[in-house]
């Protein structure tokens, strides 16, 4: 048989239907829901008098609008409190698994996934969430998906889809100093371009990819939606092993699993539609200076000027964003004062993540002008931070600690920020407004996000001595 | 799902690549739990000043463009986020027809599932359409999946190409899920065959 790329062998033992000319019937291994994108899904089941196929595939928590500040309050927004009910009682009425605000377990579906062992190698997982992409770094195939085919996976535990193409993304050599997951993941985009992984699964590869942790490996698969791409995944291994051997809901004969995973790799010689290579030593942090993430570039550099981009389009959009971001052609990045500081998100709010910013912020004071916070990914991170003191080092350099959730991510909760304030941001998305009307985001990795807070602007983190 | 099979209007432009669904639809009004009611705040922060008056500054805000059937845009049109809340809103607002050199991945097929068409045109066919909406005020046309045919005053016409499948659904008002529900027996066969970790062990 001709050999077949890790998406490939994924796709096929998934396909209960194929008919040509058509998409094809694919089965859905996992199906994880939150309060947003799901309520008009349960409302047609119910109007259809149908039911959810496979109630123990799909498990649900609360996310996207929910405040982060003290549990043990009602949700003030009434139109938010209505929604998280909506959840409550349709997950009653199907009979599904809710990790809500009050379970150990309840974070960003994105976080909560892997950390449970629902996210596994070889699996089909889908969300309501365009980030679902981030359960791919285990080898799954994962994909986000709109409101219709929620419903359409609740009721047939199945999803009508067209064969992706396939791009193979290899990162190669050492990591240069200063440079994180997110920083691969952020150059990747600039490079190709916020469409240019469209129609395909991205698989990421190479040496350096190996050699991330799986926290890492997540942040850079998360971001995989940001280049147009509908997933992104990577080859499991013994990192993918280590990590969810033991999770509460991974496979009871893990070893028996383990061996079945091993066959996933892709096969030598698999060939894919397009292959891009990075040698990592030409990486630097990076810094997005525009309203989409390609709009990105390296922290030692400066703000560039439209004339520069030879596209009309790409011209066009660099113009409105410099409008919108309130920056000069030709300043330096490292000059840029910020306002706010935002670490979170489903693409960096995990221990990793928060350890190498506490490590950081220790013995360091947030700058007075600006207000910063950290947002744990999930009550589990949350716990593990606490248990191992970071929250008392971010409190005691000044930042706010939250409860889990989306939060400033997407704002749809209290955490906004006012016109004008300029934030510096670990999460994924520096759309016009996202974080608030009006606000300007930069988007940068976790460390870089604490060196900002600390001074007040944007640094390069390179200029210090990290552990 | 509504069928779709022609629709005539004013055309509306949005000169802007890269829109996102942020921006189509924004998060604030995310939290409602209905699938209507969401054409009041399409391209919210740009239609509205303070205190929910209408930006004169905002093209769509024209006179002009009122009742627009069809909205044509720039590139990536719908990147971001994969809220269906982004469609729904365009549709409750009055539009049934997107034009786009490209469209993002998911919002695409969202729009298919809602009755919405999006269609590809090349960025030259799309300048000329973009020239014409400026050129005349009340300028319409008419997008035509049986024929797959536009077709403008002045005798401007395209052919656009469209996936069958999703054409004979969209034609027809059919909904994925009874098609697929058609072949419950082979979603059933599927699931006695598959083993392990298919379901999760704790649960
Ligand atoms: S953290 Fe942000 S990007 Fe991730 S799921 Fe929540 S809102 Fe979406």
């Amino acid at each position: 048989m001709k050999p077949q790329t890790l998406f490939e062998k994924i796709w096929r033992a998934h396909l209960v239907r194929e008919e040509p000319g058509q998409p094809s019937t694919l089965y859905i291994d996992r199906h994880l829901v939150h309060e947003v994108t799901s309520p008009q899904a349960f409302e047609g089941l119910r109007l259809a008098e149908r039911k959810v196929r496979r109630p123990d595939l799909t498990f649900a928590t609360m996310d996207h609008n929910i405040p982060t500040t003290n549990r043990g309050l009602p949700i003030r927004d009434p139109i938010a409190a209505r929604q998280v009910r909506t959840l409550e009682d349709n997950c009653r009425e199907f009979g599904i698994e809710l990790f809500d605000l009050d379970s150990p377990f309840q974070g960003i579906v994105h976080v909560i996934g892997p950390e449970l062992g629902l996210t596994l190698p070889g699996l089909t997982l889908v969300c309501g969430d365009s980030h679902t992409s981030t359960h791919g770094a285990f080898g799954a195939l994962a994909f986000g998906i709109g409101t219709s085919e929620v419903e359409h996976v609740l009721a047939t535990q199945c999803l009508l889809q067209d064969k992706p193409r396939t791009l193979l993304i290899r990162v190669e050599g050492q990591r240069p100093y200063g440079v994180e997951a997110k920083d691969i993941i952020l150059s990747i985009i600039g490079r190709i371009g916020t469409s240019g992984g469209a129609g395909s699964v991205i698989e990421y590869a190479g040496r350096t990819i190996r050699d991330l942790t799986m926290e890492e490996r997540m942040t850079v698969c998360n971001m995989s939606i940001e280049g147009g791409a509908r997933a992104g995944m990577i080859a499991p291994d013994d990192t993918t092993f280590n990590y969810l051997r033991g999770r509460k809901y991974a496979p009871a004969d893990f070893e028996k699993a383990v061996a079945g995973w091993k066959e996933l790799a892709g096969d030598p010689g698999a060939e894919f539609d397009d292959t891009i290579h990075i040698e990592a030593a030409g990486l630097s942090p990076q810094v997005t200076w525009g309203t989409n993430p390609g709009q990105v570039t390296s922290i030692d550099s400066r703000i560039p000027h439209p004339a520069e981009f030879d596209d009309p389009n790409a011209r066009k959009s660099a113009e409105r964003a410099l409008e919108y971001m309130a920056l000069k052609p030709g300043t330096p990045l490292v000059d840029i004062a910020v306002d706010r500081v935002f670490i979170g998100s489903c693409t960096n709010s995990r221990l990793e993540d928060l350890r190498s910013a506490a490590r950081f912020v220790e013995g360091r004071r947030v700058s007075s002008s600006v207000q910063a916070m950290v947002v744990p990914g999930s009550q589990q991170v949350k716990w593990q931070a606490e248990k191992e003191g970071l929250h008392q080092l971010f409190r005691e350099s000044g930042f706010d600690w939250r409860e889990s959730g989306c939060s400033m991510c997407l704002g749809m909760n209290p955490d906004i920020l006012s016109p004008g304030q300029r934030c510096v941001s670990t999460s994924n998305r520096n759309f016009e407004g996202r974080q608030g009307k009006g606000g300007r985001t930069h988007l940068v990795s976790p460390i870089m996000a604490a060196a900002a807070a600390i001074e007040g602007h944007l640094v390069d983190v390179r200029q210090y001595e990290l552990a | 799902m509504e069928s779709f099979e022609k629709v005539h209007g004013v055309v509306a432009p949005l000169d802007l690549p890269n829109v996102d669904t942020d921006q189509i639809i924004p998060k604030q009004f995310l939290k409602r739990i209905e699938r209507t009611g969401f054409g009041r705040f399409l391209f919210y922060d740009w239609r509205f000043l303070e205190g929910d008056t209408l930006d004169p500054e905002f093209e769509l805000n024209e006179e002009r463009y009122h009742g627009a059937g069809i909205l044509v845009t720039r590139a990536n049109f719908g990147c971001g986020s994969s809220r269906e809340h982004a469609p729904w809103a365009l549709m409750d607002y009055g539009f049934r027809c997107i034009i786009a050199p490209s469209f993002a991945d998911i919002f695409f097929n969202n729009c298919f599932k809602n009755g919405l068409l999006p269609v590809r045109l090349s960025e030259e066919q799309v300048e000329v359409i973009f020239q014409r909406v400026r050129e005349t005020p009340g300028f319409q046309m008419t997008v035509d999946l049986r024929t797959q045919q536009i077709q403008a005053e002045g005798g401007m016409s395209f052919g656009f190409q469209v996936d069958p499948f999703r054409r004979r659904c969209l034609l027809n008002g059919w909904d994925d899920i009874g098609l697929t529900l058609r072949h419950e027996d082979l979603i059933s066969q599927f699931e006695s065959r598959s083993a392990p970790p298919l379901i999760p062990t704790s649960a």
